[in-house]
């Protein structure tokens, strides 16, 4: 195979800079997991429909397999692994350990990232409203049941 | 010999050139440079699932996503003019006054889910050209005025000649659409939208949008905008001129209703068949004039 | 918190899993070359020729033909063994059949490679449903055999047709239930890696069985087990699609070794849903014979099960048409019964268990059986259940299961009183008199968990799975390390197994570690699956913790002078019964290993104990009930309330119980509603992505309401029953009923699962009798 043109991105990632050189072609979260290390990141589908890649992009809850790595300098990129402070779980994760918001634990980190981006601007959301923005991502195991429990609680533990 | 082949199924994009815009002039040409060989890449919900599956290979790529200049919402005089790179999320809260920025709520929230719609844009949608897509719905039943900018210049497409077939616009391949301008709905305009889909976020087997007038009288300037039906969004011109005049009543519903059921060739495919399709019309049609009518 | 067992105690696999440390096979490519796959475009043809260009790495069949075919058996005359070669060689019998393979360094440029593969094949025929392959004439899948019936398996009691002819009510129906594919959220993949330095190559794979998949891999590749090791690192979901040798699996293993280094395969969603195994492609036609008191007296059944285009290894394509054979009676007592039951084969994705296995099929034809029943007799479903369900234990079926003892009845009245079955009706009829039309509908199920050898071998399988084996050690800590075959992949065992031995051993769960899913470090076991673990693998651990307990028992009995059988063990102490005299568990365990010449006469050193476990299996049971409201316009249906009442004897631990059956009713709401895998009349498939083939969001999920019966029966030692796959077993037959409920005033009836919008609104426009 001849050599293909890759270029150098500089990713931010849970306020941490990672130069790497990528394809135009890599996707955010290949880049992630592959070029940066960050294996939290998941990939279930590679077509926006399960959400188990979603991470932050600026805050913001975003399907990092629908974006390319070269799109993303100079944006502020949050992944699971950066949830917890030290040894401290962050109140989302404390709540889906107690709820038993997983089973297998694949999807986990798309629903914590989902979760902790809409609660950050959403910290009192309604039921309804709650539902709506869960039924974002997709979890084989738990039937959503004890994860909107969790998502639920840790709201109103981060409210306090 | 024997029928040849190759492999079927692809999830990660074939090789690409990537370009970034920095303005309007350097994405319109890097266009004109390659043409068919190029695609825009706006906020990619679309267009990247397709490439990861390799039935989108644009050869150049050209990255609108830091064009703040079309990241804008202006009122203008009785219009809505809305930059190419608005996202979707945007919209969940009216962004005016009045019935217009009602339907876009409405709408905002059965496109895609949190996560694609912070990322989606009004712009990219209109220019994909899914059949099934709200704001194309939406620009339709609003008789939007498009704007593109070219290396030659630009142009306004109405909306009713911008959508052509399946995934497939008036747009040319050195065109950007840079505007869609909607004219804002009267203050007292009536407004309804229904739509059906599988599952919660997932693109509408059906929809139906629709606007009317009908304070203390009959119908006037009725509007019915369907997705999902045809290999374009259309509007039910024989349902709406059926309206006109008419009594705003269920019978007079019905009837439109069962006229815009009648007035396509429906498309089937795996989540329903044509047939499917034209009940989902009768339903929905009906369903949002009596939500125009009773909100 | 003494006893552990039945606390709802936060589960030790989670802290890895929330903060981005899980690894998953994908997660353990950094040093590996990327292999892809190139799948067959065409159901059915003759390869005449594969060409790659020069540049590329790629093998094909002519490459391994060293390789063995896979070949799974069952010793029984009505099954014929097709075999599948790992990659393709001379036919391709199925769109996504493994045709070469190519390897690159990333995944990107695997994927270029491919492409580049170009593959020559002639086309012939295909035959894509079971009917289709039944028809005289029909195409073969597999040239050596005369039809494509593989599976041809029948059952009959004496007076089957007599019966029937004496019946007061006769029902008769037909059942279709539509592919699945158990769409765990990780797809299948794997790591090989070929150490030169000792020759052996390890596997790093997404499976739910390491033991059996290295048995296979060693007698596939010609090469001793010893040369092999298989590793199971965290599984994103499994359900039964991980159970069976994957293919691509034993090419990996290939490669690694042919080209001496590391390679991996990550599938991705589309080969996942196009090649990985398929399920529940099921054409029923029923008969029951009632007598005039509503009492189920025979059933007639004619079961056809598609089994795609190969057999999986190691339970066979037998798997399905047995299981439907044997237990298609489920909870109703009936002594007169004949079924024919066949596995065909045909040009689509091959079958492997999938959650449940045939039992959600079952059950739905069962179930509607009992409804139908209803209807012509004029009675509630509860009534006519209630008239039919075994109620004395231990009872034998008509094909000789035997059920130990279980709240059939008893899970029904509890249900139906949960969903308030008057009030229901009452809101039904004037929801009907609006034009809305809601139904309720019931689900009474037996579900056979925990079963051992003695019931595979009644299968007649080359392969008897059954057993399980646990090693367990107290090191001179006194933490506890545990070792077994089993390889828990989701379902919480670490921490129910800790809970088990913790109250044995008097120690904390948090000092229990548990050990698996990697054959060098466990002892030979079957893996997770058939809802089998904790009853197993969980019996073994306590028959190896009695036999520990028992060694530290002697060991202060000497130390306290006191009688073995008056030491109790509990909280980390050693006490002699009645007095404040003791010891902590842990100076037992120290000194069992530093002070060994201490022992009395005969003991060795140390604390280890083994035991195996092979019980005859234990059934569960449960009742569930569905409230739904039909959409006569757009054929939607919302499901409004799941009410479910389990008895799953002893639980160990409640919440981790509970998930399970809330994912499991998910899966059984999304294959009564959602998911469907489609072809074409080519063989061609048409949903190969998550907006084709639609796993159910939240937003499709109602409350799952989850009530509890604990029987306690002697079938397992320690009163646990399975039940990983209820869940999925009731919930088709309790949404369907509710359905059909929610639409009998336009007389029509329910036959096809999923019961999607489409179906239902073609019914509904249908109806002679048009809704108001």
């Amino acid at each position: 195979m001849t050599e293909r043109t890759r270029v150098e991105v500089e990713l931010t990632v849970n306020g941490r800079s990672h130069r790497v050189r990528v394809e135009p072609r890599r996707t955010l979260a290949d880049a992630l997991r592959d070029d940066c290390g960050l294996t939290g990141t998941h990939l279930g589908c590679e077509h926006g429909v399960c959400g188990a890649c979603t991470i932050l992009a600026d805050g913001e809850p975003v399907r990092s397999c629908l974006m390319f790595a070269v799109q993303c300098e100079g944006m502020d990129l949050r992944t699971v692994e950066d949830l917890a402070d030290g040894d401290r779980l962050h109140p989302i994760q404390q709540a889906f350990w107690e709820n038993h918001g997983l089973q297998c634990g694949f999807c986990t980190p798309g629903f914590l990232m989902l979760s902790a981006g809409y609660l950050a601007q959403n910290p009192d959301p309604d039921e309804e409203e709650l539902r709506a923005v869960l039924s974002s991502n997709l979890c084989r195991c738990t039937g959503y049941q004890n994860i909107l429990k969790a998502v639920r609680q840790a709201a109103e533990v981060m409210r306090g | 010999m024997a029928p040849g082949y190759y492999t079927p199924a692809f999830m990660k994009p074939a090789p690409f050139d990537y370009h970034q815009a920095r303005s309007v002039a350097e994405a319109v040409a890097h266009l004109g440079e390659y043409g068919y060989e190029a695609k825009i890449l706006a906020g990619g919900q679309s267009l990247v699932p397709a490439m990861n599956f390799r039935l989108a290979r644009p050869a150049v790529l050209v990255d609108i996503n830091p064009l703040d200049e079309l990241d804008y919402l202006e009122e203008d005089g009785d219009t809505l003019r809305i930059g190419a790179m608005v996202r979707h999320v945007t919209f969940e809260r009216p962004v005016t006054e009045g019935p217009t920025g009602r339907l876009l709520a409405m709408a905002a929230h059965h496109v895609g889910h949190l996560p694609i719609r912070v990322r989606g844009t009004f712009g990219g949608s209109l220019a994909h050209a899914d059949p099934a897509a709200e704001w194309c719905v939406i620009a339709l039943l609003l008789d939007a005025e498009l704007a593109t900018r070219s290396p030659s210049g630009g142009r306004d497409i109405p909306a009713a000649d911008f959508f052509q077939t399946v995934f497939t616009t008036a747009l040319e391949p050195e065109e950007l659409l840079v505007e869609a301008r909607l004219p804002n709905l009267a203050p007292h305009t009536r407004i309804g939208f229904q739509q059906f889909s599988r599952r919660a976020g997932d693109f509408a087997l059906t929809m139906a949008a629709v606007a009317l007038e009908a304070d203390d009288g009959p119908v006037a300037n009725a509007r019915i905008a369907l997705g999902g039906v045809s290999d374009r969004p259309v509007r039910a011109g024989e349902a709406e001129q059926a309206l006109e005049g008419q009594p705003a009543t269920d019978e007079s519903f019905r009837a439109a209703a069962e006229i815009a059921a009648q007035e396509f060739d429906a498309i089937g495919d795996i989540h329903g068949s044509a047939d499917y399709r034209r009940d989902l019309v009768r339903a929905l049609t009906r369903r949002a004039l009596e939500q125009a009518i009773s909100t | 918190m003494i006893p552990w067992i039945g606390q709802p105690l936060p589960r030790f696999e989670d802290p890895p899993l929330l903060t981005g440390e899980g690894r998953f096979v994908a997660d353990l490519t950094r040093d590996a070359s990327f292999l892809r796959f190139v799948r067959s475009p065409v159901a059915h043809g003759r390869i005449v020729s594969i060409e790659a260009p020069g540049r590329i790495t790629a093998f094909t069949a002519d490459d391994l033909r060293q390789v063995r075919p896979i070949r799974p058996l069952l010793h029984r005359p009505d099954f014929h063994p097709i075999e599948q070669p790992v990659l393709a060689s001379g036919k391709v019998r199925f769109v996504g059949e493994p045709v070469a393979v190519v390897v690159a360094r990333t995944p990107e440029e695997a994927e270029d490679a491919a492409e580049q593969v170009f593959v020559e094949i002639e086309p012939q025929d295909p035959v894509v449903s079971a009917p289709d392959a039944l028809r005289p004439g029909a195409p073969t899948v597999h040239d050596h055999l005369e039809d494509n019936v593989v599976v041809d398996a029948r059952f009959e009691t004496e007076g089957v047709d007599e019966v029937f002819a004496g019946a007061a009510v006769v029902v008769e129906f037909d059942l279709r239930s539509q592919r699945q594919n158990a769409l765990p959220l990780e797809a299948r993949g794997s790591v090989a890696s070929y150490d030169p330095r000792s020759g052996r190559t390890t596997l790093t794979a997404s499976v739910q069985s390491p033991h059996v998949i290295r048995t296979i891999l060693a007698d596939l590749l010609g090469i001793p087990e010893s040369d092999l090791r298989v590793v199971v690192p965290d599984v994103g979901g499994a359900f039964g699609q991980k159970f069976c040798l994957a293919p691509e699996d034993v090419v990996t293993a290939w490669v690694a070794r042919r080209l001496r280094t590391t390679v991996s395969w990550v599938e991705d969603r589309r080969e996942n849903l196009m090649s990985s195994f398929h399920s529940r492609d099921h054409h029923y036609r029923v008969r029951g014979a009632f007598d005039r008191d509503a009492r189920l007296l025979a059933v007639d059944a004619d079961l056809l099960c598609n089994i795609g285009a190969y057999s999986c290894y190691p339970v066979t394509c037998g798997v399905e048409p047995l299981m439907a054979l044997a237990e298609f009676p489920g909870p109703y007592d009936f002594r007169t019964y004949r079924v024919r039951s066949r596995g065909i084969t045909t040009n689509t994705c091959p079958m492997a268990p999938y959650r449940g296995v045939s039992r959600p099929v079952i059950t739905l034809a069962m179930e509607r059986l009992m409804d139908l029943a209803a209807v012509r007799f004029g009675i509630e479903p509860a009534e006519i259940r209630r008239g039919n369900l075994v109620s004395e234990f231990p009872y034998s079926s008509a094909t000789g299961l035997v059920y130990d003892e279980g709240s059939y009845v008893e899970s029904l009245d509890r249900a139906v009183e949960e969903i308030g079955l008057e009030d229901f009706r009452d809101r039904q009829a004037a929801a009907r008199s609006e034009g809305r039309y809601l139904g309720v509908g019931i689900s009474v199920f037996s579900e056979r968990t925990g079963y051992g050898t003695s019931a595979f071998a009644a299968r007649s399988m080359d392969v008897t799975p059954g057993y399980e084996t646990v090693d367990l050690a107290m090191d001179p800590s006194g933490n506890v390390e545990v070792r077994l075959g089993a390889s828990p992949h989701g379902q919480g065992l670490e921490t129910t197994l800790a809970q088990l031995i913790g109250d044995e051993l008097g120690v904390e769960p948090a000092r229990v570690r548990v050990v698996h899913s990697d054959t060098d470090r466990t002892p030979y076991g079957w893996g997770t699956f058939a809802s089998r673990s904790l009853v197993i693998a969980g019996g073994a651990a306590r028959l190896a913790s009695d036999r520990l307990r028992a060694k530290l028992a002697a060991i202060a009995s000497a130390e306290l002078e006191a009688a073995p059988e008056d030491i109790v063990i509990r909280a980390g102490r050693a006490t002699v019964a009645g007095t404040d005299a003791g010891i902590d568990v842990s100076e037992l365990a120290r000194l069992a290993y530093h002070s060994s010449h201490r022992l009395a006469g005969g003991m060795d050193p140390g604390l280890t104990a083994t035991a195996t476990y092979d019980p005859a299996g234990t059934f569960s049971n449960a009742c569930h009930v569905a409230a739904v409201e039909v959409d006569p316009e757009t054929g939607g249906v919302r499901v409004d309330r799941f009410v479910v009442v389990e008895d799953a004897g002893r639980l160990i631990n409640p919440m981790i119980v509970d998930g399970q059956l809330h994912g499991g009713v998910t899966q059984g709401i999304a294959g009564a509603l959602y998911e469907e895998i489609r072809y074409d009349s080519e063989g061609n498939i048409l949903t190969t992505s998550l907006m084709d083939f639609l796993p159910p969001t939240l937003a499709e999920v109602p409350t799952i309401e989850v009530h509890h019966l604990e029987t306690i029966s002697d079938a397992t030692i320690t009163g646990a029953k399975g039940l990983g796959e209820g869940g999925t077993i009731g919930a088709p037959a309790a949404i369907i009923n509710a359905v059909a409920d929610a639409l009998r005033p336009l007389g029509v009836e329910v036959a096809e699962v999923p019961a999607t919008p489409s179906r239902l609104r073609r019914l509904v426009s249908e109806s002679e009798r048009i809704p108001a």
